[in-house]
């Protein structure tokens, strides 16, 4: 089996968001970027199916083959992904926003032309935060999905997906080849080790463009003003549960 | 124009979020018709006619759509889409995972969680855990919007609406629904709750959790949410889950028990309307945002706050 794993890069999540100014956008200048934690945990998911662990058999998946869609500097989000264990990288060079709708038209390309029986991606990048990729894709693709995983259990020319949804988990079948998009619960991913990172830097990363998958990558969407959030006045204290229940009955909510 | 309202239904009744995006939906302007997917769901499909300014809805129903999976949803919904210009999904686990196959089909882009509507192709969402809020322009011929319940008022009821019964898909499907573990609970879910009890990390343990906060969670009629770090830690499910990967909500009342605020978090519950937080650190950044803020260890101050709460008579 071959799975594919598409890999975002974006701001660090532990990294303070930034409004420019001129509300013209967000200030990522000279700001650390990494991979965006769901799409690790997608790698850590699809490595786990080569190497075996997390319920997977060693040897379920031959070949797991990581894709980015961004700059020059993507390169270094897919040896992050090399380096937990992906086998190959492909960057696709865009410079911009790419928007999930030609993020989703790009991979239907890597897919045509790669036939994985497999793609995992995270289940929403944290910055856009649109939740959208996996599923455009599944639809271009005509292909089932299981968005939200938590469980991915391996079956024959099917996988049984247990989904984080509201009020509980909903568990699906789904027939390969398939989409599925991860929740925070799949596993955890392991940290990449010193000779992995090494060997990471010496497997092979194809380079392509949009135009070679026939992809127009101009934004539909027209972004007029980015703002910072409206601030919450609080940091009154009390100090007494008794002043407490007090100011609740006063402010009307008990 | 013509807007079409996905509704979030149990087959039985309409979930208040339907009437948060009816609400979205009129601001866009032009007729607004709900879709009710579902199997054996004429009660919901009644329940729908009745949230006013619904101008029609359309009834679905048959064994596909039991579970409202995506792809049945995808080819009940795109060859509806002819007559619409817009169609609006709930931002809940089903609108989320359908929608962006529709907007594919349609070859739209889609806007995710919108949480506000300033006309009929201008839209505002957050981006970035809410901490940057764009103003965006769709002049797409279609759009498909995933929008956050909790931004808009709900619409009333008062409508009498025709029901119109249209086919349901007949598959086969990819995709075929297995199980379900829903947890059972007397509590109000947590989107739609009035008042809502978190529990963090600092709680230590799901023993813990449940014991500090099932008792506060009872006393209010609250439900009972968790910050992405206690759900990490193994303290609480994910379904409680409130904050950017989680669930956003807007209480009346939202109290924070051993949560430090975390961006994260935040960006699931400041739209809360009264914000309570209790923890032992007086420099956690939940106080910067919180209305009444308690500096004490949760192990005394929540029973005292029970104490209180019993004296008041609540």
């Amino acid at each position: 089996m071959k799975v594919l794993v598409p890999v975002k890069r974006v701001l660090d999540y532990n990294l303070k968001v930034r409004v420019k100014p001129d509300g013209s956008g967000v200030d990522l200048s000279n700001l650390k970027m990494s991979i965006n934690p769901f799409c690790e945990i997608a790698v850590e998911e699809a490595v786990r199916m080569k190497e075996g662990g997390g319920g997977h058999a060693a040897g379920a998946a031959k070949e797991v083959v990581a894709v980015s869609i961004g700059p020059e500097q993507a390169q270094e989000t897919l040896r992050n992904a090399l380096a937990i264990g992906a086998d190959r990288g492909i960057l696709v060079k865009a410079d911009g926003d790419v928007e999930p709708l030609a993020v989703a038209k790009i991979l239907k390309g890597v897919a045509d032309a790669e036939k994985p029986d497999l793609i995992i991606l995270g289940k929403q990048a944290i910055d856009d935060d649109a939740s959208a990729t996996g599923q455009m894709l599944a639809a271009l693709l005509g292909w089932p999905q299981a968005t939200f995983a938590s469980k991915v259990v391996l079956g024959d020319g099917k996988a049984t997906v247990t989904r984080e949804v509201d009020g509980g988990l909903q568990t699906i079948d789904i027939e390969l080849p398939a989409i599925v998009t991860t929740d925070l619960r799949l596993n955890e991913p392991r940290y990449a080790s010193l000779p992995n990172i090494m060997k990471a830097k010496k497997k092979p990363i194809d380079v392509k463009a949009p135009a070679d998958y026939g992809v127009d990558t101009t934004p539909r969407l027209k972004v007029i003003k980015t703002a910072e959030p409206a601030k919450r006045q609080g940091g009154a204290k009390v100090k007494s549960a008794a002043e407490l229940v007090g100011k609740l009955k006063e402010a009307g909510v008990l | 124009m013509a807007v079409l309202v996905v509704a979030e239904h149990d087959n039985a009744s309409v979930k208040d979020a339907t009437n948060k995006v009816v609400s979205a939906a009129k601001a866009m302007g032009g007729d607004v018709d709900v879709l009710v997917a579902g199997a054996n769901a004429g009660a919901a499909a009644q329940a729908a006619a009745k949230i006013a300014g619904v101008r029609k809805v359309l009834h679905a129903d048959g064994a596909t759509l039991a579970k409202q999976m995506a792809e049945p949803l995808e080819a009940l919904i795109v060859p509806l889409m002819a007559n619409y210009d817009a169609v609006l999904f709930p931002a809940s686990t089903t609108g989320k995972n359908a929608a962006p196959r529709v907007a594919a089909k349609l070859d739209v882009m889609q806007e995710s969680n919108v949480i506000g509507v300033e006309g009929a192709d201008t839209f505002v969402r957050p981006i970035y855990a809410g901490n940057a809020i764009v103003t965006v322009k769709d002049e797409q011929a279609k759009k498909v919007l995933t929008v956050q319940p909790t931004a808009f008022k709900a619409a009333g009821d008062g409508g009498s609406a025709a029901v119109e019964t249209i086919a349901a898909p007949a598959g086969p499907f990819k995709s075929a629904f297995v199980g379900e573990e829903m947890a059972k609970s007397d509590r109000p879910e947590l989107t739609a709750a009035k008042r809502v009890v978190s529990g963090g990390r600092a709680l230590g343990s799901s023993e813990e959790f449940n014991k500090v906060l099932e008792p506060l969670a009872d006393k209010l009629g609250a439900a009972v949410g968790a910050s992405r770090a206690a759900v990490d830690a193994g303290y609480a499910p994910n379904d409680y889950q409130v904050g950017q990967t989680g669930k956003v909500v807007a209480p009346e009342l939202y109290v924070a028990v051993g949560i430090s605020g975390a961006i994260q978090h935040l960006a699931g519950m400041k739209d809360s309307k009264v914000i309570v937080a209790i923890n032992k650190d007086e420099d956690a950044p939940i106080f910067q945002i919180a209305d009444y803020g308690l500096v004490a260890d949760y192990k005394t101050a929540v029973p005292e706050l029970m104490d209180e709460l019993n004296k008041a008579g609540v």
